[in-house]
């Protein structure tokens, strides 16, 4: 046992600092991630995003919502809060309103921010309040065992979708487009460095930005729908065309076709806080 | 100026700089003010997309480092629910204001009742503790919701409100005081070194000290049950650790909490207990029946919750009976009789919603009981 702890420190002191050492409370770690997830190389493209975008890293704020992808705030060494189900969104509206000068950052789920947190999502977009939302889509509910989500695609086997899904999901870039996002794209999990620089770029626009990153859930989606963790992979690479600026009606995500990523907006609105300030103070 | 808009000025002048609103009768009024007041002292009104969004807002708000509000009525204060429960247990100082209607469900959008008192004390799942006003008055509403917000910095949790239709609907003089007259108070802010700060260590009152984001305290905030640093942990200790803190740092403090006026109870026989626009009722009662040669009290609750369960112990010692006077059918009159602990026979005038009870019918009741 002793002999197994010392071989363990020595390797440990061998292992140079992980590169994102400072912005993860590594006291937290190990994680609740499952093997082969995608939420990690997401939530380490942010990392990687916060250090690289020049913001002063106490500015910075993450908000989650609830689900595996809501536990990202928790592992952050930010201001971070874990919110209710949904409600990730309208919290981090108040937090940004409330102090301006903070930068806000959503990170949560596609369950979260879209089923529950749908009516959120679209009038924090139509409001153009400035906030980063990233959405980790593994088409499913990952942390309740794999049910159907407003994400999965028609025909998917889930634990309440037995027969396979029978409802249409959502397009995510279209209706952040549609909800008059300021920004919008998206990556997979694979493309972790055009995923790392969007996310730089996301939050250095002062708007509604969104992000959408498709991430494998090898345990909950990929396994009732016959998918190993590196065919999901495989997918992103073989099955993916980069098309920025696409048409967002043709962003559907249907792996038979090609599947497309990029930045399909990026625009200038005012935001909200800029059009209160006009518009209600009249000093 | 109506309660409503009373409200909203108490508001203001106890320092509240973000409100996060949806519309709903009859508290509509409160958001309508705020949304041009606050932006001229610097505050920011926002109406959120539903009430759920609304009290979400005022706690980011409130992270933000603001004294934050809403304001509502019955089926917004029900959606509210989750997240007062989540301002319970990461103790998130709010205020939030129910105008109450007539319920359950849409019920009488025009009328008023005091028949959420129960939701407020128990609507969020789980066990916490919550502090609950009731004023009588447009201008009671004015101080009582300065108090709101030195109660909710003070103890770090939310606080309500519970005021109804009529007084919110009521036009009366409200007289507002020069603002060094008025007395404010501010979250108890952390000291000492960033890195070691602990979010929930309790200080001497049994409250911790709150930074807001952005203050360099990489604070992390959770709705799952967490340890004194702030981070989730899963076991029955934990969850012991944070109930006891949650709880003790209200019941530890209930002389400071709770605020009561006695009225003529020195020799009275018959205690009315009544709270809310039903004090103003009761107080006229009261007034009658001693001009009968009653001798009949009247004990007012201005906080509701935590409950002056001491109060009617003592008096149950030495009266015949209390008569508690509510717009709803026998909430708090259960929390009378449950602290009366039959030591004195416990009645309600109550009245399914919609109007105010009338003098007479407590009159009525007390002649029963002698």
């Amino acid at each position: 046992m002793s002999q197994a702890v010392a071989r363990h420190e020595a390797s440990a002191a061998a292992v140079p600092d992980h590169p994102l050492e400072d912005l993860i409370r590594s006291d937290r770690i190990p994680h609740i991630w499952c093997p082969g997830c995608g939420i990690g190389t997401a939530f380490a493209a942010t990392l990687s995003a916060m250090k690289g975008c020049g913001l002063d890293l106490a500015t910075l704020c993450m908000v989650s919502g609830i689900g595996c992808s809501g536990r990202a705030a928790g592992y952050v060494k930010l201001d971070s809060f874990h919110t209710t189900h949904g409600r990730a969104i309208p919290f981090a509206t108040g937090l940004k309103l409330g102090n301006p000068k903070l930068n806000v950052v959503v990170f949560s789920g596609d369950g979260d921010l879209f089923a529950i947190g749908g009516n959120h999502f679209i009038h924090a977009a139509r409001r153009n309040i400035p906030l980063t939302v990233i959405c980790l889509n593994n088409l499913n509910y990952g942390m309740t065992g794999g049910q159907a989500a407003a994400t999965t695609p028609y025909l998917a086997r889930t634990t309440t979708t037995p027969a396979g899904n029978h409802e249409a999901p959502f397009n995510l870039p279209l209706l952040a487009w549609a909800s008059g996002a300021s920004f919008v794209a998206r990556w997979t999990i694979l493309h972790i460095r055009e995923l790392t620089e969007c996310i730089q770029k996301a939050f250095l626009k002062n708007g509604f930005s969104f992000i959408e990153v498709l991430g494998p859930c090898p345990i909950n989606y990929g396994r009732r729908n016959k998918e190993k963790p590196l065919q999901t992979l495989k997918l992103y690479q073989e099955q993916t065309i980069i098309r920025n600026h696409a048409d967002p009606s043709d962003l559907e995500i249907d792996f038979k076709k090609k599947v497309v990523l990029g930045e399909f907006v990026d625009k200038e609105r005012s935001t909200c806080i800029e059009n209160y300030d006009k518009t209600c103070r009249l000093m | 100026m109506t309660g409503d808009e009373a409200c909203a000025e108490g508001a203001l002048a106890a320092g509240c700089r973000f409100f996060g609103g949806y519309p709903i009768t009859p508290a509509t009024e409160i958001a309508e003010h705020m949304s041009e007041r606050l932006p001229e002292v610097g505050g920011t009104f926002i109406q959120m997309e539903d009430e759920i969004a609304a009290i979400a807002s005022v706690l980011g708000a409130a992270w933000a480092g603001q004294k934050s509000m809403t304001a509502t009525s019955g089926p917004g204060f029900s959606l509210m629910m989750e997240n007062i429960g989540l301002a319970a247990c990461t103790e998130t100082p709010c205020v939030v204001v129910n105008v109450q209607r007539a319920g359950p469900s849409t019920g009488l959008p025009t009328m008023g009742a005091q028949a959420d008192m129960m939701q407020a004390r128990w609507g969020s799942h789980g066990d916490y503790e919550i502090i609950a006003l009731a004023p009588s008055s447009a201008q009671e509403i004015f101080y009582q919701t300065i108090t709101a917000f030195n109660l909710s910095e003070r103890y770090r949790t939310p606080v309500f409100i519970m005021t109804d239709e009529i007084i919110g609907h009521m036009s009366e003089k409200v007289v507002i005081p020069a603002a060094d007259q008025i007395r404010t108070e501010e979250r108890p802010k952390p000291q000492g070194r960033k890195d070691r700060f602990l979010l929930y260590k309790p200080g001497p009152n049994g409250v911790a000290p709150m930074p807001a984001a952005g203050e360099g305290y990489n604070v992390h905030v959770t709705g799952l049950t967490h340890d004194e640093k702030g981070y989730p942990v899963m076991s029955i200790e934990a969850q012991e650790q944070m109930m006891t803190r949650i709880k003790t740092k209200i019941l530890n403090n209930l002389d400071d909490i709770v605020i009561t006026e006695a009225h003529e109870l020195e020799d009275a026989e018959i205690v009315i207990v009544s709270y809310g626009i039903s004090a103003r009722t009761s107080m006229a009662a009261m007034q009658q029946a001693r001009a009968m040669g009653l001798k009949v009290g009247f004990l007012r609750l201005i906080t509701v919750w935590p409950f002056a369960e001491r109060q009617i112990r003592e008096l149950a010692q030495r009266v015949k009976a209390f008569v508690t006077v509510e717009i709803n059918l026998g909430q708090i009159h259960l929390e009378v009789t449950r602290a009366a602990a039959g030591q004195a026979t416990c009645h309600l005038v109550g009245h399914h919603g919609g109007a105010i009870i009338s003098p007479d019918k407590v009159i009525a009741a007390i002649k029963e009981v002698v």
